[in-house]
């Protein structure tokens, strides 16, 4: 009955290190964190790793910590806590805000930032946080640690710059307290994928970003300039879609979707507070 | 002919008060391994893609999807099922009672995750409002009542004994 993985080794890491290691000695292997972006890939035999390892009990990798300018979120730290926390609704709104609209409740409970992150899903909510915060993603490999700006970290669809012998540790958002910030997410269902999505980050580095227009999460790069130089909600909203080649699918064609990118900025923009 | 070779991996999860341990492929499904191995078929296969919610059980007193999580992953963790949920003496819990009253279900393949769902709702919000109420079951479909009753049915169960009480 029902969808079932191909086989696999299972093991647990209980560190960093150990995880690491584990990942040098098995081919082919895959971390499991909260499961929900790679479980159903591999109920579908999108992928069938020879060896999952389960990094859930990784204590270094859980929580959110004050570093200053920047607020340091843990990969494994699930949404549901992201979502509820205060520091994250003081210092970085529009990620607590984005956070509690990711999937619905039981995925948030069991998904994890980092998780969402290194799927790589242009459809996914949580990486145009990242590109419009401009955060930096922090990876832990065998030569230590690197640190990756978001918008390098995107590379193909589902596809990072976590190298395959890497873990995504954790991601600094720079703190952005007390500016406005926006969120338009357009979906049919309310637990859907966006059929478009984009964040607004307002502030003296404002970020504008986009959901679902692409085969890689990214930055709408004119518009965020033309905000940065001051130009008009209009003005700006006109630019969201350049250079994008939005995909074409049963929700929506690719002209339709640039049509939404504009939309969906303009109200976005609104809701961060310029006018 | 070659032999496919099987790894097994001991689970042990404390379902509804009671300990089930088991040697099982590390790729069981925790749907599979509460109806399978545990014996407890109230938890519903639906969509086996977590859109739907049936399979809707609490890790830990969070709702989950078990549809999507490994058996292995709940190892060493609390399950609570529909079965798990009654009044303690073979009766309902206010949140199947609430079901009950208002009409909460026709088919009732969606009920057990809906349950769960509301009963996760209301240990964490005794006293949702009606958007709450409609946000909070976003991860679960019903076909059958347009989701009125079942908003109605944990009103009912907010106004009449709350979550209740579990093992």
């Amino acid at each position: 009955m029902g969808m079932i993985p191909a086989r696999f080794d299972y093991r647990q890491a209980g560190s960093v290190a150990e995880a690491l290691q584990l990942l040098a000695s098995c081919d082919d292997a895959k971390l499991l964190a909260g499961g929900h972006s790679l479980v159903p890939l591999m109920k579908m035999r999108l992928v069938s790793p020879s060896t999952l390892i389960d990094i859930s009990g990784i204590a270094e990798l859980q929580g959110i910590t004050d570093a200053g300018s920047a607020l340091r979120v843990g990969a494994l730290t699930r949404h549901r806590v992201v979502e509820r926390s205060q520091v994250v609704a003081q210092h970085v709104p529009l990620l607590a805000h984005v956070a509690g609209l990711v999937g619905d409740p039981q995925v948030r409970n069991r998904g994890t930032i980092g998780g969402s992150l290194v799927h790589g899903d242009p459809a996914a909510d949580l990486p145009s946080v990242a590109l419009a915060t401009g955060a930096t993603m922090v990876v832990t490999g065998s030569g230590g640690e690197r640190r990756i700006a978001a918008s390098d970290f995107f590379v193909d669809f589902l596809e990072t710059a976590v190298g395959p012998d890497e873990i995504l540790t954790a991601i600094e958002f720079p703190k952005r307290t007390g500016a406005g910030f926006g969120y338009e997410k357009f979906v049919r269902r309310s637990m859907d994928y966006a059929i478009v999505g984009v964040a607004v980050q307002a502030g003296e580095q404002p970020g504008i970003a986009l959901v679902n227009m692409g085969s890689v999460p990214r930055r709408a790069e004119a518009a965020s300039q033309a905000l940065a130089s001051g130009a008009g909600v209009d003005a700006v909203a006109a630019l969201a879609a350049d250079g994008t080649n939005p995909p074409e699918d049963l929700n929506a064609s690719a002209d339709y979707r640039r049509h939404l990118a504009s939309v969906l900025t303009k109200r976005a923009l609104l809701a961060a507070g310029y006018r | 002919m070659s032999t496919i070779e099987t790894h097994t991996t001991r689970v042990t999860v404390t379902v509804n008060g009671r300990e089930v341990s088991e040697e099982v492929e590390p790729r069981t499904l925790l749907v599979h391994f509460l109806r399978e191995q545990a014996r407890l078929t109230g938890t519903h296969v639906g969509c086996d893609t977590s859109n739907c919610g049936a399979c809707t059980v609490l890790i830990d007193d969070e709702a989950a999807k078990s549809c999507t999580v490994l058996a292995v992953q709940a190892n060493g963790h609390k399950v609570t099922t529909v079965e798990g949920v009654g009044n303690g003496n073979g009766g309902f819990s206010p949140v199947q009672e609430g079901f009950r009253q208002e009409h909460g279900l026709q088919c009732g393949y969606c009920t057990p995750g809906m349950i769960m769902a509301c009963t996760a709702l209301l240990a964490e919000n005794p006293q949702p409002n009606e958007h709450q109420i409609r946000e909070a079951l976003e991860g679960n479909l019903c076909r059958c009542t347009g989701y009125e009753t079942i908003v109605r049915a944990v009103q009912w169960a907010a106004t009449n004994g709350g979550a209740g009480e579990w093992a």
